[in-house]
Parts: C-alpha cells; structure tokens; sequence
C-alpha cells in the first residue's frame, strides 16, 4: 500500500455556494488582504443560476505544470502536486497554460500562483465543500466521494 | 490603504487615476467618501439625465480584506425623487473594485453610442454595445458579456435591462444575476448615459501592516459570524422569515395597505418559499450565503412534458411589494411577477407599490383600463405580469407617467391620499408604527435600511416624544454612515461594533478610536444632509400619505400630530445644518 499524504479535497463540489472565503484564507496566508497570491478560485457556472464551484490543483502525481516548467521551479511533490520554488521562477507562464483544469493562476508580479495543499482554506469554508485529510495518493481525486 | 480613485470620462472616453489619500484618510471611503466626490464632480442642480450627471461607485478599508465587507455604495441624482440617490449592492462588486485596487470609480459624461464599460485592474475599455442595446433581459445581457471578458470568479457585471435604457425612473441595476443597486434609479442614469454595464475585473491584493493582528481579528469575525446568532436570521430562512410575525402582529402592508393582516400570508412566507429552494449562494467574501433561489417550474404552453426552470432569488422586500401588496394568493405567482421585474431590471419595491397604487385607483374609479390596457384587479398575476411590460414599453401616457413612480402618478391622476410614497421613494415593507414611516421619511436616502425605524417599533411597547423619536433614528442613522463607509453589509451590524472596527482597521493601516468614529459618522451624515439640501431637498415638503394613518398597526392606528411633531422637528434641523 503506497504512503498516505494530506492533500486539499473536496467533500462536496455541489454545495459550494461561489463565496470565495478559501480564495481570501489563501492570500491571507501570505499576509495579503485580497487575492492576488491565491491558488484557488470561485467561479460561477455560466452565472450564479447554475450554481457554482472552486477550482484548484488536483495535485496530479504526473504534473503537466511541472514538465512545462524551464527552470525547474515548478517540481512534482512526492505523492501528488508540486512544490513551487519561487526563486527559480523566471514568470514565464507555461505552467499556467499547462493546466488542463486552469488551476494555476498569475499573481500581479507575473508568477504563478499554485496551491501547495496546506489545508489553511479548509478551516474557512464554511459550507462543507473543501477538507484537509490524509488520503491514499490519487484516491482523492475522484469528484464524486 | 485603498486610496485611488478612477475617473471615467464618457463624453471623451478618457480615463485616470488619482490619488485621493486626501479624500480617504478624513472619510473612510464608500458614502462617506462617494458624497465628497459628488460634490467635487457635479453641480448638486444638474439634472440626473444631463451629460454632466455623475455616477461614483465607493469601497471602503475593509472590502476584500475582512468577511461581510461585501458592499459596494453607488451614488447619483436620482431620477426618482430628483434628490440625492445612493444604494448599494453587494455581489462581486466591492470586492473586484478593491482588488482591482480603487477605493472609488467615478463615472462622467455621456457616451454617444451604446457602450459597456470594462474596467480590467489598470486598463479601461470602451465596448462598442450597440449589437446588445435592446437585450432587455439582464440576464442574457449579462451571459453575453460574460462570454466575450476575461475575469471568470474575479468580476462583477453591473448591468442594466429594458427598465434602464427606457429610462424608468426607478430601473436598478443588476449585478452577479441575484443582487441590485435596487433604489432610487441608477439603471435609469446609466441607460440616460447609453451605458449598458460597467464590468470590473479585479485581481490582487494590498500588505497588511500587523499580519498577526490581521488573522486575529478576522477570525474573531469569522467565528462570530459562523458560530454566533449573529448571523442566524440571514443564515436560515432569510429577510423572508418576516412574513408570518408581521403578519400575526398587523404590521404587514396588503393590497396597497388597506390592511395589514392577510389570509394567504403562511403561502408567501419564508417557510413556504423555502420548500422550492434550488440552491443558496453568496456574495463574495461571506459565509453567510443569504441569497435564497427559488425554483419556479414552468410547463411549456403548448407541449407536454416540457418545462423550463427559472431560478429567482427571493427576499422579504420583493415578497412585499410584488406579492402581499399585490394580494397574490400563492407563491407562484408571486415568482412570475418577480420573474418579469428581475428580467427588465426595476426595483421591486417601487414596481409592486406603484402596481398597488394603480389597482387601487382602478376599483376607486380614478382610472380605468382605458389606462391601464389590462384590467389591474389584486391577485391577478397575468395582468401585473403584462402591467410590467408596459411600464417599461410605455405603450401610452398612462404607463409613461407610472414609469416616473406613484408622487408623480399620483400627481397626474389623483390618488394621493393612498399613494405610497415618502421623499418621492415608494414605501418598504412595514407599518409596524411611527418609527417606520417616520424613518422612512427622514431617512437622507428614504430607504428602511438608513435607520431601522421598523426594527425600534417591533422593540418599542410606548413611544417618546417625537423629538426624541427623530433624535434615536438620526443616531442609528449617523452609526450606518460609518458601517456603508467601511464599507459592511447592514446585515451584518450585529458583528460590526464600534469597538471590533476599531481593531479591524488598524492591520489595514488606520488607527482611529471609537468615540472618533462615532463622531465622524455624524460627520458623514450632516455632509450627506447639506448635499441632499443643495440638490433641493426640503423636508418641509414632506408628505405623510393619508392611508397610513388609517390602516391597523402593530401600535394600533397611527396619530397625525405626532408624525407630523416629529416631520417638523426634522425640518428644523434641516433648516440649520
């Protein structure tokens, strides 16, 4: 049986209610009030009458971001996901474009913003669609739990 | 700090930024900031259609930095009252305006062709929209936008529909499909300046000075707002839970208020709307979600087995004004009429009581459908649902002048003494007492919300003096200066204290104590009060509709002398300030 790890999941895509309180727990993180350095977003579906949803890393164990990546900045993490070294970051955005699901984003400065899995968001969403577990590696990346 | 103001000029389609620190350090910013940039951007005697008429949308320190700072606050002469408009609106719009990094846009001039505005953080652009020009549902209008943008999860779209570009003098303004700059006409001052939406795509982020300190406070408002009852009304059944207490206590407005008890009230309540909830959503940065949608299944008309599903949102103050004032019996046809004001884009509130007023005035014989085209009779939702149509088409004089609101309706056609109507704004939800009508008159934007005078009468078992009456509604008032500064939802004034904002301002840089802000709320308020006075207000004007003296309250009936001690009173302090 392989390692478990803790990755950010999702318990519930359908009841998340578009309140981005994870895209600001993000930012906050980093000291920033706002969203420039998140790694998460809340978007609506086609306008807020068809609901709505988040969208963040699905901590793929072969990473397109990371095979993308010219300087090695963007590296696949042991079980799932990347490790983001910013100092080798040249913001050149392949990773960006990599992204099947646009799960990476652009801070102002032109680098990524990617979410490593730290589970901070969790703790603030308040409708039960995000959690922070352990789990076995790919597992937790089914949608439907 | 966020201190930088837009500029948007649409007669020359130009812009710029300028650094107001000026402007945000004396007055927090959203109203309190937004009335000195009307009064640096328009001459108070400007028409509200004219080229120079000026549109400021305002933040404050605390959007996108603190949860339930979710309001943005719109401010403009209102082609309602004539008078100083302002409301505000939550959805995305505070939060994509902050993080785009302005504290105020102020909008100028007049395009001479169908445009949208884009404001994408630093740049702005002018779309050519004469292709969506006569998309009256704001719906599509907005899916439409949505679909040749940028900015998906980080935008508002503010849009107007067939109501703002027809120039209905209480057109609102729609954004995120489920929240609205509701009062007072702004879709109409839009549409008068052929803007069909101003979309703000807003991604980034301002340095707390004390991070610590930061992720203390926000979590002590994270907490009380997930864990305390401070929030549990909004959480649960909504504004809708209104209905059934105020029913039971007579203090619910019926069919033009000709009475305020009513038979098919359990029907329009919050718990009967709850059962075809579709789904809940938020505005951004609140876990409250108290938007509501409910679902209202629709057979096609001519096969069978298909249906169409609209998702409405609801509240108490739509329910009021489109369903018990209209003396719809089931929820369902409620939703139609809601259905049909929501797509147009009007206030609901105006819309309902200038229908009731019109009903009225059909069974008293003051007009018929020689004016109305189709027989206006309460419950009928067929003929309200037709009746909106045409007071956005104004098909003839009738609907033209109804388009102005039920002052000038009434004006016209008679009607006054059941014309519901204070400052020119049509009457909210509650007959619950004095504190209610009077606070809706002396309110500087007419509005329930600027003193809760409906929310001190369900408290309130007798009544002071008048004076006093004005002088507990003007204080409530002058401390909401303060929360649409910061700027905060009003529904949340039960976590937002003087002494918690005191501490949440700090981390974002502004160190003020409690009894200063009290005082600068007061501040705020006699400036909002001499900009309301320039662009000729007059509280000696003031109108008390008969009908509300007639009708059962909570408090029993209601005496003119009293009301009228404390109208007169105001018009006093008015008169010195």
């Amino acid at each position: 049986m392989s390692k478990k790890v803790r990755r950010l999941v999702i318990k519930d895509i359908e009841k998340c209610v578009g309140c981005g309180m994870c895209m600001y727990a993000c930012s906050r993180r980093k000291g920033e009030a706002g969203i420039d350095a998140s790694g998460i977003l809340a978007v609506s579906l086609s306008g807020f009458e068809r609901g709505a949803t988040v969208i963040f890393c699905r901590a793929c164990v072969e990473a397109p971001c990371a095979q993308v990546c010219p300087t090695g900045a963007m590296r696949v993490r042991e079980g799932g996901g990347v490790i983001y070294h910013e100092t080798d970051c040249i913001g050149c955005g392949n990773c960006i474009d990599a992204c099947t699901i646009h799960a990476i984003f652009r801070r102002s400065d032109g680098k990524p913003a990617v979410c490593v899995h730290c589970g901070y968001c969790a703790d603030y969403c308040p409708h039960g669609v995000l959690a922070y577990e352990e789990v076995e590696p790919e597992s937790f990346r089914r949608v439907i739990v | 700090m966020l201190t930088k103001v837009l500029y948007i000029d649409l007669s020359r389609y130009r812009y710029w930024t300028e650094n107001r620190k000026d402007l945000f350090e004396e007055w927090l910013g959203g109203t309190g900031v937004a009335v000195q940039l009307m009064k640096e951007n328009m001459d108070p005697k400007t028409e509200p259609f004219d080229e120079e008429s000026t549109v400021v949308f305002a933040v404050g320190p605390l959007n996108a930095a603190y949860p339930l700072a979710s309001k943005t606050v719109a401010m403009f002469k209102s082609p309602l009252t004539g008078n100083l408009g302002e409301s505000h609106a939550g959805g995305r719009t505070s939060t994509s305006i902050a993080n785009a990094g302005y504290g105020a846009i102020v909008i100028k001039g007049k395009s001479k062709k169908p445009i949208y505005i884009v404001v994408n953080n630093d740049k702005v652009h002018f779309r050519d929209a004469r292709v969506i020009w006569g998309i009256e549902d704001s719906l599509i209008v907005a899916r439409i936008i949505a679909e040749n943008e940028g900015g998906r999860g980080i935008r508002s779209v503010m849009r107007i529909g067939g109501a703002g570009e027809k120039l209905v003098r209480y057109a609102c303004v729609t954004t995120e499909t489920y929240r609205h700059f509701g009062r007072l006409g702004l879709g109409a001052v839009l549409g008068s300046k052929n803007v069909k939406a101003v979309v703000v795509i807003g991604r980034g982020s301002r340095k707390v000075q004390d991070r610590k300190l930061y992720r203390e406070v926000y979590d002590e408002i994270f907490k009380l707002a997930t864990e305390s009852d401070a929030m549990k009304k909004y959480h649960l059944l909504g504004t809708a839970v209104n209905v059934k207490p105020l029913n039971e206590k007579r203090g619910l407005p019926v069919m033009n208020l000709k009475k305020t008890s009513y038979e098919y009230a359990e029907n329009l309540s919050g718990e009967s709307l709850a059962e075809i909830i579709g789904r809940r959503v938020a505005c951004s940065h609140c876990p409250v979600a108290c938007i509501h949608i409910a679902t209202l299944r629709l057979p096609y008309e001519n096969e069978p087995y298909f249906y169409k599903t609209l998702m409405l949102s609801y509240d108490y103050e739509p329910i009021y004004a489109l369903g018990t004032m209209l003396g719809m019996k089931t929820r369902e046809d409620f939703l139609k009429v809601l259905y049909r004001v929501e797509a147009y884009a009007l206030d609901a509130m105006t819309t309902g009581v200038c229908l009731a007023w019109a009903t009225e005035a059909t069974e008293r014989g003051i007009i018929s459908e020689r004016e109305t085209i189709v027989k206006l009779e309460f419950g009928n939702s067929e003929a309200y649902s037709k009746a909106v149509e045409y007071i956005v088409h104004q098909p003839n004089e009738f609907y033209t002048i109804l388009a102005q609101g039920v002052e000038k309706a009434s004006e016209v056609y008679g009607g006054k003494e059941f014309a519901l109507a204070f400052g020119g704004n049509e009457m909210p939800g509650y007959h619950t007492g004095y504190a209610a009508h009077i606070g809706y008159s002396i309110g500087l934007r007419h509005s329930h919300l600027d003193n809760a005078g409906y929310s001190y009468d369900q408290k309130v078992e007798s009544y002071p003096e008048p004076e006093e009456l004005v002088k507990t509604l003007m204080k409530e008032e002058q401390w909401r200066q303060i929360l649409s500064s910061l700027v905060v939802c009003f529904f949340a004034r039960g976590i937002y204290k003087p002494e918690i904002v005191c501490r949440a301002l700090k981390p974002v840089g502004i160190e003020i104590e409690e009894s200063e802000l009290k005082k600068l709320g007061e501040k705020i308020y006699f400036e909002k009060l001499r900009l309301k006075k320039a662009m000729g207000f007059d509280a000696k004007k003031l109108r008390l509709p008969d009908r509300i003296f007639e009708t059962e309250t909570p408090h029993g009936k209601l005496n003119r002398d009293y009301a009228k001690r404390a109208i007169d009173y105001f018009a006093k302090i008015v008169e010195s300030c």
